[in-house]
């Protein structure tokens, strides 16, 4: 008999007495059902929050705030500023003029829907060329806000987990009465946690009559970026960071991000350490249980080689077994479960849908047949070891 | 407890698999008081709060910083104790990675409101004298193994640096220390005098004021009061208590508690499905033990404790190992003091997790010891035979 054909018989055989052990068999499986789960449901967090920030950023959308700023609430420029970096090379133009928009950002103080605390809500005045400069926003509700009045539209993500931001509700803030005119989405991004309104309106209400932000610009292509980034910071009028968008977004998600990742895999990794020691209890009463059987078979001529790859398969089946049941278990229930944190360097909310991504759950079978490996070759050299005669003699 | 013994080598007879359900115990409760020193570093400033203190900011919203004479106004209305404004001053020092509060305060005022914050007399002293002069929290001053007497600059990006200088020069003056477990003690707090005289815009403005109030019973009453004293000026206010505010902003992270016990479930669930398994295992093994015990003359209730007990032990031994190694290891401060300034177990969580330990033992031996318990003497005897 070959060496294959072996393997084969004999783990056939294994897998066939797993329903026989089926509560320890389910204890060792579900033990890495619940590793998996943890970690698929933790890093969903930071994919969730990943994808918000990235796919909001168009290749050919370039972003300028003043030098130093680390966020465009540290930002500031002139009137006069603004007309000069609208009109630098590489900003596309449309009959309107240059496809790029002075803004102002702020923070209004809005109730959580789920628990009433207050948020922090980002505020941001645009100006009218803003929407062919992101280009991805589609009003699902009402219609855009009118120039001069104070008007709001909101976010999908806001309007969601935000209190008082329905189409037609109207909010207070500080002297301002403001009413909602419309819902819009922007493929999911960023711009989906805002609220916006006429940059022209919000400046007085902020006392800020000549002050914008930062200046979003559309620019004629992606490779445009070098030439436009080159003609502002060489330009001695101006004090400017040019970033293109996925850059900034890139910059301003690093640190909650890792901080998620570091955290959902450093539970995970105790949590797995804790199920493999269930897994070494089941795949050693396994096999101490057919003490007698693999004594036999190796009488029968069978290698250690053979012996030592069943124990090893039936405990991967296990373990994949468990981790299919894992991540099935957290795709069901946390995709696209949505929630809002703090963004810390606009100190403000963010809205995002945690997302169980294909490569989370590709990562999750990888660590349960780790899992299942590790857990079966202990058990599996014991089992190579035994000596015959003495396993034939056990009862 | 005669029964120990017996308990004890039940125990014993498979060494391999009672250390590794033991193991497993130990790493589920050391997960336990990781996840609530985590869950703790977010919400300590709502255990910390004091009752007789409110929070009043902007009502817009916390970044817009209020006029410095409502620190008069709020002092003079009734049923107030005292007033102290503190300010986001938002510091880098080198790296924004190096993160800590720094806040600009009136430092006669900020102490005596917040009594858990300890300084040697003589270092406030010194404070008073030094109008560059910052105090440290213990925690960043090791951090960075600074020593009373260093200058320390710092930039921020909201404020600009002072006219004519590339940063904010601070001479470190004095070390506080907190008065109770918990307390954050990795800011840097400096003078408003030197802040204010040096900043270049939004002077005479303060970012928000704690305020101490003379009855506890009042502080709804008095919050509302205060709304309305500044009710229709551009700088209208919102006042709160201070655990309210500090349970709002956990709240902007997200719902960690939430987040802990989904986590702490998953685990939990876990283990005693290893540890339930252990157990009925061991009683499996044991039928014609069980038979010949109770044909001496142990009673049903007798072999339900003495599996029960087993069960306990287990957990008992596993569980306050785990305990204990989360406890030890959170003594050496927090991983990360950038993100989770206070980083220990509090005691109400290791006594929760005291009372987790032994429902774990008894959980888990429960199926098992009826199954034992009900065992009749014939069968159990005949089984093997």
């Amino acid at each position: 008999m070959n060496w294959l054909s072996q393997i084969l018989s004999v783990s056939l055989f294994n897998l066939r007495t797993i329903p026989e052990r089926k509560g320890s068999a389910a204890a060792a499986a579900i033990g890495i059902a619940g590793v998996v789960a943890v970690l698929v449901g933790v890093l969903a967090i930071a994919e969730g929050f990943r994808k918000t920030m990235t796919v909001s950023s168009a290749p050919d959308v370039a972003i300028v705030m003043r030098s130093g700023a680390d966020s465009e609430m540290t930002s500031g420029f002139s009137r006069d500023e603004v007309r000069v970096l609208k009109d630098a090379p590489g900003v596309a133009r449309n009959a309107q003029g240059p496809l790029a928009s002075a803004e102002l950002f702020v923070i209004i103080d809005l109730p959580k829907r789920s628990t009433g605390t207050s948020a922090n809500v980002p505020l941001r005045g645009l100006e009218v060329q803003a929407f062919d400069v992101r280009g991805n926003v589609q009003m699902t509700q009402g219609r855009r806000f009118e120039s001069g009045k104070n008007e709001i539209i909101v976010g999908a993500g806001a309007a969601r987990e935000f209190a008082g931001l329905n189409l037609g509700q109207e909010i207070r803030i500080g002297l301002n009465t403001w009413s909602v005119v419309g819902i819009f989405t922007a493929g999911g991004g960023v711009a989906e946690s805002e609220v916006w309104c006429d940059a022209a309106v919000l400046q007085p209400a902020y006392h800020r009559e000549d002050n914008f932000q930062s200046v979003y610009a559309r620019l004629t292509s992606a490779g445009a970026f070098t030439q436009f980034k080159d003609a502002l910071t060489t330009n001695p009028q101006l004090k400017v960071k040019v970033l293109r968008l996925s850059e900034f977004y890139a910059e301003q998600s690093t640190a909650v991000i890792e901080f998620i990742t570091t955290i959902g895999v450093a539970i995970a990794a105790l949590m797995a350490v804790g199920a493999l020691f269930g897994a070494l209890n089941t795949m050693y009463s396994a096999v101490a249980a057919r003490t007698r059987e693999i004594a036999t078979l190796r009488a029968l001529g069978f290698g250690t080689g053979a012996v030592v790859v069943s124990v090893l398969l039936e405990s991967i089946v296990l373990a994949l077994g468990g981790g299919v049941l894992g991540a099935t278990a957290s795709y069901l229930a946390f995709d696209g479960f949505t929630a809002a944190t703090m963004n810390f360097q606009t100190f403000s909310q963010i809205t995002f849908a945690f997302a169980v991504t294909p490569s989370l759950l590709a990562m999750a079978i990888v660590w349960a047949t780790t899992l299942g490996l590790i857990g079966g070759l202990l058990p599996a050299i014991r089992a190579a070891r035994l000596p015959i005669a003495a396993g034939l003699r056990e009862t | 407890m005669k029964f120990l013994g017996l308990v004890w080598s039940n125990l014993k007879r498979k060494k391999l698999r009672t250390a590794l359900t033991v193991l497993s115990i130990l790493v589920a409760f050391l997960l336990f008081g990781f996840l609530c020193a985590i869950k703790e570093a977010f919400t300590a400033g709502v255990t910390l709060a004091g009752v007789d203190r409110l929070v009043v900011r902007h009502k817009v919203s916390l970044i817009q910083s209020l006029p410095a004479s409502y620190e008069q106004r709020i002092a003079g209305m009734p049923g107030i104790a005292a007033v102290a404004g503190q300010s986001w001053f938002g510091g880098i020092y080198q790296d924004p990675k190096n993160f800590f509060a720094s806040i600009p305060v009136d430092p006669e005022k900020f102490l005596d409101m917040f009594p858990e914050y300890s300084l040697p007399a003589e270092q406030k002293q010194a404070w008073l004298k030094t109008r560059n002069g910052a105090i440290v929290g213990k925690t960043t001053l090791d951090r960075f193994k600074w020593k009373i007497g260093d200058h320390v600059p710092l930039t921020s990006p909201i404020w600009g640096e002072p006219q004519g200088q590339s940063h904010w020069d601070f001479e470190i003056v004095g070390s506080f220390t907190g008065m109770k477990k918990g307390t954050d003690t990795t800011s840097l707090i400096f003078r408003y005098d030197y802040f204010d005289e040096a900043k270049t815009r939004n002077k005479g403005e303060i970012g928000w004021f704690t305020v101490r109030i003379q009855n506890p019973d009042q502080a709804a009453e008095i919050a509302r009061k205060i709304d309305e004293e500044f009710a229709n000026s551009p700088y209208e206010t919102k006042a709160e208590p201070e655990g309210a505010f500090a349970a709002g902003f956990a709240q902007q992270i997200g719902d960690i508690g939430k987040i802990v016990i989904a986590v702490l479930s998953a685990v939990f669930f876990t283990i005693l499905l290893v540890a339930g398994n252990t157990m009925a295992q061991a009683v499996r093994e044991r039928t014609e033990e069980i038979g010949v015990l109770k044909a001496m003359g142990f009673t049903n209730e007798l072999v339900l404790v003495l599996v029960l007990l087993e069960s306990c032990v287990l957990a008992a031994v596993g569980g306050f190992a785990g305990l204990g190694l989360a406890w030890l290891a959170t003594l050496g401060g927090s991983p990360a003091p950038a993100m989770l300034p206070i980083f220990y177990i509090p005691t109400r969580s290791l006594i929760t997790g005291a009372g987790i330990v032994l429902a774990l033992g008894v959980i888990a031996g429960a199926l098992p010891a009826f199954t034992a318990m009900r065992l009749r003497i014939a069968e159990a005897l005949r089984r093997n035979a």
